[in-house]
């Protein structure tokens, strides 16, 4: 039995010498060793070319590392329990139902970065500068264009319409527990019907047959009738930005995009960036936080994480501008400490 | 006793210091004695609950794997180790793949439902009813009765139940009264697995069961990443612990109680060519039904990875969109609807995205990971299980913590290593010559981290197995003269040597299938194919729905291959 052992610890350090292999040795390391480390911690969404990065690493004269940390609500809290001893320099990744969780946990040391004066107001949504914004997207109803057409149904207009009964169960929805686009959406009915009327309101669309899952990806895959799982709901909530991916990412050239959104109770989400307190690359972190800000990043945004930048000054590809939308007047409730209370009452009267 | 030790140290760093951590940390005597209206009443409600689908999930996969499990330890048939690879796929994919294939299969517009529409008969609802989640289960859990029932059963000595067949009973009568009291300590020991595996059950309950079904680890996800609730979601954790100790320290007692030592077999119940006509019926239907069962759901799988799925009708091809400023995919230009494009699109970064992943690289990732796992598991599990299987009072009441990490949350236990892990290790940054050197961001982490789940599957296996080894057998060696060397080559080797790959093949599945690693932190310079497959399914597109079916199919066969090839090291003569 000892035998055993000792032969197999002998094969685990034998096995451990093959470790994994990263796979983007960036170059700088090697040459340079003078070089210090940035680390950015990030939820599991971002995205970002490496062309872009490596302009950031060249001009200075630095590595960039990200850890990714699970959805947006676990690299928060992640990055909340871990304060005492910070596991990165920044982080990215709070949106605005979040964002009250962030300050009052005072993770983040403030930076006035001189690129805000870029940045429109509306987006600004802490004025310390914790917290700065760095890009936007609404969360919106995308209905199947021709699962409309073929049966002859004109296209919701409002969310009141998603409660008349030629739109039975038709619409696809994600638990706001577990799902941000569906957190999202509920803020968007609690802001069109107030506290006391939005009950009311899901009350309606349940006996309506709206369909509830758990996530993003099921409602998108599953459930909606345009995408490459075929499923049974023309109407799901997702991004005003989906109907261009779908153009993007499509078999074959596509002469127009086979989904759109309906403009009326849109959530516009905003996500922003913070320096981590205790942070020992602050020069480095503000100088990533001012790239992040410039056109150059901004405008490699769209196409890699589907959100709009924040910076006007950052060009928009071309199908985004045909495809991708923006709605009119979305809303942009905080539920900072309700947030528990209302998901509980929205539970209660739908799920139970 | 010292053999325990290392184990004992293995799951005291990386599994209780984390739980005390974190538990501790969401201490809230407040919360506690007052936690608002419905706390408890709905604790209660959704402990009943996972209590009663595990349950009933248990005794299904019971009824599916114990003729399998016949299956496999007595007869020799063609394909048989392919049908037993397949049955341990189902375990090493991430929830949202299988519950893909299940849509496919079972789903609103799913294949059976399509073909019952064109009979004209009423189609079935699958996705979100409480069968979807028996059914799940079953298809993940079955290879662990398989594994653990189907090495028991092939070790018995043939002699015992030819000797009750010679006495008269008939092959029932021997099933019930000689063979089935023989494997009890092995059935007990897959029951206890499967049941704590579908009790702390999260995936499968959140895409297939749907948002009207919840459990104990669905409640901890929401109180803790939702609503960052420590306090209430350090009760529910501690709840589901103490359920696990619970059945843990239950099943400890009975299985002492239960376990028939018998003579080793020199020679193993022969695995026969079926030769009767009804024993070759009897495998035919078997083999069909488990191949129906495991395969049908997968298939769907390379079979969209390789098809050009058509959301919507053939639109005509654009002229405007057609120049090189396009950021638009073009696919080749052949119109018929298979295609490797899927496959090809996965080793091109089109948007040069710092985040690719690379097929290989992943799939390499994944296979060192897993083999790291293994190793551990099985250096840290054989001493512990020989140590308990030659139980003192000692062990004894080591036994029941053993399983206590299938028990527990995920979201807990990975909050717990953020929490714990997080600090510098300053003997470590002297040793890599870094500044800020954490086991949190290490690779290193995954493969402790797999081998804290994999643990409990490596050391009840070979349990079982030892436990039919009795002592008397390895004195009277002894006195015979053998060296202790001689003794373990001749004795516990046999036994042993099969157990051990077994345990080591369940180790490998347990590390590719993520459970446990879930919520910790990931290093895109190290990716894995399941976090892969998350990211294409994440963006809508039928390009990157095609690329997490290319993914997943590359998954799976990978990890086929992988347990294949383990399972070939086994020596002739004695495989299963």
């Amino acid at each position: 039995m000892k035998k055993l052992f000792f032969t197999l610890t002998a094969l685990l350090f034998g096995l451990a010498a093959c470790a994994p292999q990263p796979s983007e040795p960036s170059p700088l390391q090697h040459t340079n060793l003078q070089s210090s480390t940035l680390t950015v911690m990030t939820h599991d969404s971002f995205s970002i070319s490496e062309e872009v990065i490596r302009a950031f690493e060249e001009a200075n004269n630095a590595t960039v590392t990200f850890l990714q940390s699970g959805d947006a609500g676990s690299a928060l809290n992640k990055a909340i329990l871990s304060k005492s001893a910070p596991l990165a320099d920044l982080f990215y990744g709070v949106d605005n139902t979040f964002l009250s969780r962030a300050l009052d946990a005072d993770i983040f040391e403030a930076y006035q970065s001189p690129l805000l004066v870029e940045i429109p107001a509306e987006f600004q949504l802490d004025p310390q500068n914790r917290a700065l914004p760095v890009d936007y997207g609404d969360v919106c109803i995308n209905y199947d264009k021709a699962w409309f057409a073929e049966n002859g149904l004109p296209v919701p207009q409002s969310l009141d319409d998603l409660t008349k009964p030629e739109y039975n169960s038709l619409l696809v929805v994600q638990n706001p527990a577990t799902s941000s686009p569906g957190l999202a959406f509920l803020l968007a009915t609690i802001d069109r019907y107030g506290e006391d009327g939005y009950i009311d309101y899901w009350a309606a669309l349940k006996a309506n047959g709206v369909v509830v899952v758990d996530g993003w990806s099921t409602a998108y895959y599953t459930n909606f009738s345009a995408s490459s799982g075929q499923g049974p709901q023309p109407m799901v909530v997702s991004y005003a930005s989906s109907p261009a991916a779908e153009v993007i990412y499509a078999n074959e050239p596509l002469s127009d995009a086979p989904t759109a959104s309906i403009l009326d109770g849109c959530y516009r989400q905003v996500e922003f960036v913070g320096i981590l307190k205790g942070t020992k690359n602050r020069a480095l972190a503000e100088k990533f936080i001012d790239f992040m800000l410039s056109p150059q990043f901004q405008a490699d945004m769209p196409l890699n994480m589907f959100v709009y930048p924040v910076n006007p000054a950052a060009e928009l590809p071309a199908e985004f501008v045909q495809y991708a939308q923006t709605a009119p007047n979305p809303t942009r409730l905080d539920p900072a400490d309700k947030r528990e209370e209302w998901i509980q009452a929205w539970t209660d009267a739908v799920l139970r | 006793m010292k053999r325990l030790l290392p184990a004992l140290l293995f799951l005291g760093i990386f599994f209780f210091l984390p739980l005390a951590r974190i538990l501790t940390l969401g201490f809230d005597s407040g919360f506690i004695l007052n936690p608002g209206g419905t706390f408890y009443p709905r604790l209660v409600s959704v402990l009943g609950f996972t209590f009663y689908q595990a349950f009933a999930s248990t005794l299904f996969t019971l009824a599916f794997g114990l003729p399998l499990a016949f299956l496999f330890a007595r007869y020799d048939f063609p394909l048989k180790p392919l049908l037993r690879t397949l049955t341990a796929i189902p375990f090493m994919l991430p929830t949202v793949v299988v519950a893909a294939g299940f849509n496919a299969l079972l789903g609103p517009r799913g294949w059976l439902n399509l073909l019952l529409a064109e009979a004209g008969l009423p189609t079935i609802a699958f996705i979100g009813t409480f069968g979807a989640i028996l059914t799940a289960h079953v298809f993940y859990n079955t290879t662990i009765v398989i594994r653990l029932v189907g090495d028991a059963w092939a070790a018995l000595d043939s002699r015992l139940t030819d000797s009750a067949q010679a006495l008269g009973a008939n092959p029932w009568q021997t099933l019930w009264r000689v063979t089935l009291p023989l494997l009890r300590p092995s059935i007990l020991a897959a029951s206890l697995l499967v049941f704590l595996f579908d009790f702390t059950s999260y995936g499968v309950i959140l895409l297939l069961g749907g948002v009207r079904y919840a459990t104990l680890e669905v409640e901890i996800y929401i109180q803790t990443v939702s609503f960052l609730n420590l306090p209430a979601a350090a009760i529910l954790s501690v709840v589901q612990l103490l359920c696990t100790l619970g059945l843990s320290i239950l099943y400890s007692r009975y299985v002492t109680r239960v376990t028939a030592q018998i003579k080793p077999a020199s020679q193993p119940a022969a695995r026969r060519k079926p030769k009767t006509l009804s024993q070759k019926t009897l495998i035919l239907v078997l083999s069909l039904l488990c191949f129906t069962f495991f395969a049908a759901p997968l298939a769907s799988l390379p079979l969209r990875s390789v098809t050009r799925l058509e959301s919507t009708p053939q639109r005509s091809p654009s002229p405007s969109f057609s120049n090189n400023d396009s950021q638009i995919i073009e696919l080749s230009n052949s119109q018929s609807p298979i295609t490797l494009d899927y496959y090809r699109e996965l080793f091109i970064n089109r948007r040069g995205s710092i985040f690719y992943v690379p097929p290989f690289q992943a799939a390499l990732n994944s296979l060192a990971y897993a083999a790291l796992t293994v190793v551990l598991a099985l250096a840290l599990g054989f001493p512990a299980a020989t140590a308990l299987v030659r139980s003192g009072r000692f062990a004894r009441w080591i036994d029941p913590l053993i399983m206590l990490p299938l028990g527990a949350s995920a979201v807990t236990l990975g909050l717990g290593f953020i929490v714990t892990f997080n600090q510098a290790i300053p003997l470590m940054n002297w040793l890599l010559n870094t500044e800020n050197w954490t086991l949190l961001t290490s690779p290193y982490l995954i493969p402790l981290a797999h081998t804290t789940i994999a643990l409990p599957f490596v050391i009840r296996n070979l349990q079982a197995a030892l436990s039919t080894i009795p002592e008397r057998t390895r004195e009277a060696a002894r006195v015979l003269g053998a060296t202790p060397l001689q003794v373990w080559l001749n004795v516990d080797f046999p036994i042993v040597r099969r157990a051990a790959l077994s345990a080591g093949a369940l180790a490998f599945t347990v590390s590719l299938g993520e459970f446990g690693a879930a919520s910790l932190l990931a290093r895109p310079e190290y990716p894995t194919l399941p976090t892969a497959i998350y990211r294409f399914l994440s963006q809508p597109g039928a390009v990157n729905y095609g690329q997490a079916m290319a993914m997943a199919t590359l998954l799976m066969f990978l990890t086929g291959l992988g347990i294949f090839a383990i399972e070939r090291l086994r020596p002739q003569g004695s495989d299963l």
